[in-house]
């Protein structure tokens, strides 16, 4: 009895979308096996880790909270990873647009207006568009791996923020603490009357939508999707791979660094050493567990939300070290990424001894 | 393997007849209802073949007709789903190509297998299971390689070598096994006809001393030339065997395609040639990887109503010339004139806009996008065409699938089902796809590289006679083609091109197969010094 992977002959749509699902459903499994083997009831811990969080409206908000940011960036993302650039800074591009952002209220508390909210979100998604266009320059114009790049300065971006907090930008009322001064009623975004949900959950349902768009039925889409599958032909069609290098990276920069402002503004109201969980890493997984599509990218940002706080939950209730939120999103990953390969290739099982190496050929 | 045995049984019908007639005391081979399943797909149905000792066995079919995996199964890359193989009146599992070798059987590739890095000497010992002291190894091929008349320096780097001693590398490797069988997959495909007479003349002395050649070629005039046998496969299935020698190619080329092939008409009409679409001038650019060929002063005028076409052995700078006409690789801007605006400098979209189009060689992963529907496809070259593709900044799938719809109908191009993935096409459909795309415009100026490369012989004769149509109708046309029979068949004019130097287009009444032969092997060079 042998496992031979046949090539299908076209994407199978029935399993571009079952396969998040099985992934989802292997994750499961796994941590299962992980909470039994540290001497928990499996069950009750993957109760207490996906199911709970959602019977409570205030844990329900605060999935809500946290999937924001990660779906806002992981749009970003996905025009990144479908023109074929491997943004994986999207932390920093994070962290640097919470900086340019939060300028305006720390350097000018006392400008007070309706355009300050507006203009630290632009100045946000304008800091992290320049700090993504320094790993896409560097790839357009020095061939540098992008990945090892954009994945460095990650740390140049929070040593950045550890030293703004701890040195100029501290609060001089703040009892040496490293933190800024808290923001102006006018520089924090605020909650949709009715919710306690910040604005910043509806602005990104709209990013996502206007982003659905432009993917699907735009030509820029179709530049898109076409230099991801296929440089050559994309080169054969007249799109320049250089110019779309920098206008992906700048995308996933301008909406990483928006995600930054909107978390310094509406979650914490200040600058702290610590802004993200993570968040520009987790993305990278919303983005790949969305299939790089933002609808499903928005379901997928809840799943990984939800690791957060599943994560917290577990802690408290079983004294499980919060770590496990992190081993679940690595393993979820994993299996989206292994369970791809279903889309193009389907399993079989045979008897008797071949060739494997021969099968994908045909 | 129960089922395997059954299926043989039940099928002693008319294979069984011709294997009477055919195997004897001098059989090697002697392959008996084989098949061979790819998930739904019967690559090789209840496939019979004899080879005897001494014997030129040509191997015919269409692509896809399951040529290659029959040889697969013959040198142990591939194992039979049912059937036997009997090797000397043995019956004989091939696990492995090693276990292949070790019976006699050698195969020479259609895709080399070569470290370029590496010495020929090098090359070969890896093949070999024991290569012994590389002194002797060198020895050993210096006289092999001239006894055959396939001379070799062992130390020289593969890099450095031209693709017809690379294929001689190929060969001595498998002569140094001492085979008894060799399968040759399109060995001329890559040869100048020079070359390709001294391929022939080793297999004829291969065969006089016992070796059995197993020959898969597209090439029917060759087939005729050198073959004493010939087994014609179809949609997996052995549908004739015959005596090439007894055949003409057209009869050939009716047996493997299972119809008719229309002959394309060339001569019928004399072309209006009118005034100069395209003019390269001095077209120069150094190669862009250490493995590219830089282009040398090309010059060529491409006049309206005419086909020019551009013979060469692959590799010699076909596809840096490509580049260099499409705008994919952009020059000086007065060496590219497209109805006379230097354009070597615009992109490749300023290109089609003057009314320009442009085939690649590749049909998959640069003509067309592997994963993408065809009507997205067509979207890739003629986005800002004026086709109303393209609204504003949104692409409009309607109108995209009902030109889909027109090229499927009017290039008679077979699907499974309706828009799919490029990827799933045939070679020739895609192909007959991709050309008929651009045809589909009416572009006054058309560049086409290996327009029928690897496509079956029925979609062949359609291109051709769409490319003669469309220069007939006032369009000036180009076509890069290492194919011989081809060139001399739709060409108005022929220019050779070899290491990137192109020879003076003349008049195809005034060439000949030596001629061009010539120029292939560096005729071309020495008259671009001159120049």
């Amino acid at each position: 009895m042998r496992v031979e992977l046949v090539k299908r002959k076209e994407h199978s749509r029935k399993m571009a979308l079952l396969s998040p699902l099985i992934a989802v459903g292997l994750t499961a499994i796994a941590a299962g096996f992980i909470f039994s083997i540290s001497g928990h009831n499996p069950l009750f811990g993957l109760y207490k880790f996906f199911i709970e969080p959602l019977t409570q409206e205030w844990s329900l908000n605060a999935t809500i909270a946290k999937a924001t940011p990660l779906i806002l960036i992981a749009c970003g993302l996905s025009v990144c990873y479908l023109s074929n650039n491997w943004n994986i800074g999207a932390e920093g591009q994070f962290v640097v647009g919470a900086l340019f952002g939060s300028a305006l209220p720390i350097l000018m508390p006392d400008f007070e207006s309706a355009a300050t909210l507006p203009l630290m979100m632009a100045f946000g998604a304008i800091g992290g568009a320049l700090w993504a266009l320094i790993p896409a320059l560097l790839k357009t114009r020095f061939n540098t791996n992008e990945i090892l790049t954009s994945l460095m300065l990650v740390y140049v971006a929070s040593l950045l923020l550890d030293y703004l907090v701890r040195g100029p930008w501290r609060d001089p009322g703040g009892y040496n603490f490293p933190e800024s001064a808290l923001f102006s009623d006018a520089a924090t975004l605020s909650t949709v009357p009715g919710t306690s949900l910040s604005y910043a959950a509806p602005i990104t349902l709209i990013v996502a939508v206007v982003l659905a768009v432009v993917l699907g039925k735009t030509i820029k889409g179709f530049e898109i999707r076409v230099m991801g599958e296929s440089p050559r032909a994309g080169s054969f069609a007249g799109f320049s791979a250089k110019k779309l290098t920098l206008f992906s990276f700048a995308i996933a920069g301008g909406l990483a660094g928006l995600a930054g402002t909107m978390e310094v503004s509406g979650a914490l109201n200040q600058l702290l050493p610590t802004i993200s969980p993570g968040y520009g890493f987790t993305a990278i997984i919303v983005a790949f567990l969305g299939r790089l599509n933002p609808f499903g990218i928005i379901v997928a940002g809840f799943v990984l939300a939800l690791s957060y706080i599943g994560g917290e939950a577990v802690q408290s209730a079983m004294g499980v070290s919060n770590k496990i939120a992190s081993v679940i999103q690595g393993l979820l990953l994993f299996f989206v990424l292994a369970c791809d390969t279903l889309i193009l290739y389907r399993i079989r099982f045979v008897g008797r001894r071949g060739s494997a190496g021969e099968v994908s050929h045909v | 393997m129960g089922d395997g045995v059954a299926e043989t049984e039940t099928m002693s019908g008319d294979g069984g007849a011709a294997r009477q007639s055919r195997s004897g005391k001098d059989t090697l081979l002697d392959a008996r209802g084989l098949i061979k399943r790819f998930g739904d797909i019967l690559a090789n149905d209840r496939v019979d073949l004899v080879i005897n000792k001494g014997e030129i066995h040509a191997l015919l079919g269409e692509n896809g007709a399951g040529k290659s995996t029959l040889v697969k199964m013959f040198y142990g890359s591939l194992e039979p789903d049912g059937g036997e193989i009997l090797w000397q009146g043995q019956r004989v599992d091939i696990g492995n190509p090693a276990a292949a070798r070790e019976l006699g059987i050698g195969m020479v590739f259609q895709h080399f297998s070569l470290f370029e890095a590496l010495t020929v000497a090098e090359n070969i010992a890896l093949a070999l299971p024991n290569p012994g002291r590389m002194s002797e190894l060198a020895n050993r091929i210096q006289s092999v390689s001239r006894d055959y008349g396939l001379p070799l320096n062992p130390d020289d780097i593969v890099a450095d070598l031209p693709v017809g001693i690379r294929q001689r590398i190929e060969i001595v490797r498998c002569l140094l096994q001492e085979p008894q069988l060799i399968i040759m997959d399109e060995p001329t495909s890559v040869l100048t006809p020079q070359e390709a007479d001294l391929l022939f003349l080793t297999l004829e002395r291969l065969a006089k001393e016992g070796c059995a050649v197993l020959y898969i070629s597209h090439r029917l005039e060759e087939v005729k030339r050198i073959c004493h046998h010939a087994t014609i496969l179809r949609h997996g299935q052995v549908v004739r065997e015959c005596d090439p020698t007894k055949e003409t190619p057209a009869s050939l080329a009716s047996m493997m395609v299972g119809a008719d092939v229309a002959s394309v008409s060339a001569s019928s009409q004399k072309p209006q040639i009118g005034e100069t679409r395209l003019a390269l001038k001095n077209l120069s650019a150094k190669a862009a990887t250490p493995f590219a060929t830089a282009l040398n002063k090309v010059s060529l005028d491409l006049r309206a109503g005419e086909v020019v076409a551009i013979a060469g052995v692959a590799g010699n700078g076909q596809g840096e010339l490509f580049d260099a006409i499409s705008g994919e690789m952009q020059v000086a801007a007065d060496m590219v004139v497209l109805d006379g605006k230097p354009c070597g400098n615009r992109n490749i979209t300023w290109r089609r806009r003057q009314n320009a189009a442009f085939v690649p060689e590749e049909r998959l992963g640069h003509g067309a996008v592997p994963g993408m529907k065809l009507s997205q496809n067509i979207v890739l070259t003629r986005h800002r065409t004026g086709d109303k593709l393209v609204s504003g900044f949104f692409v409009s799938n309607a109108n995209a699938g009902k030109m889909e719809q027109r090229i499927k109908k009017s290039f008679d191009v077979r699907m499974s089902h309706d828009d799919p993935e490029a990827r799933s096409l045939s070679g020739g459909n895609l192909q007959k796809f991709v050309v008929g795309r651009e045809l589909d415009r009416k572009p006054g100026v058309l560049i086409v590289n290996q327009p029928t490369w690897g496509v079956d012989a029925g979609a062949a004769a359609l291109i051709r006679q769409a490319l003669i149509d469309l220069a007939r109708s006032g369009s000036a046309v180009l076509v890069i083609s290492q194919d011989l029979d081809e060139i001399f068949e739709i060409a108005d004019r022929i220019a050779v091109i070899s290491r990137g130097y192109l020879s003076a287009a003349e008049p195809t009444a005034d060439m000949n197969r030596e001629r061009v032969g010539l120029l292939m092997a560096g005729g071309a060079e020495a008259q671009g010094e001159v120049a």
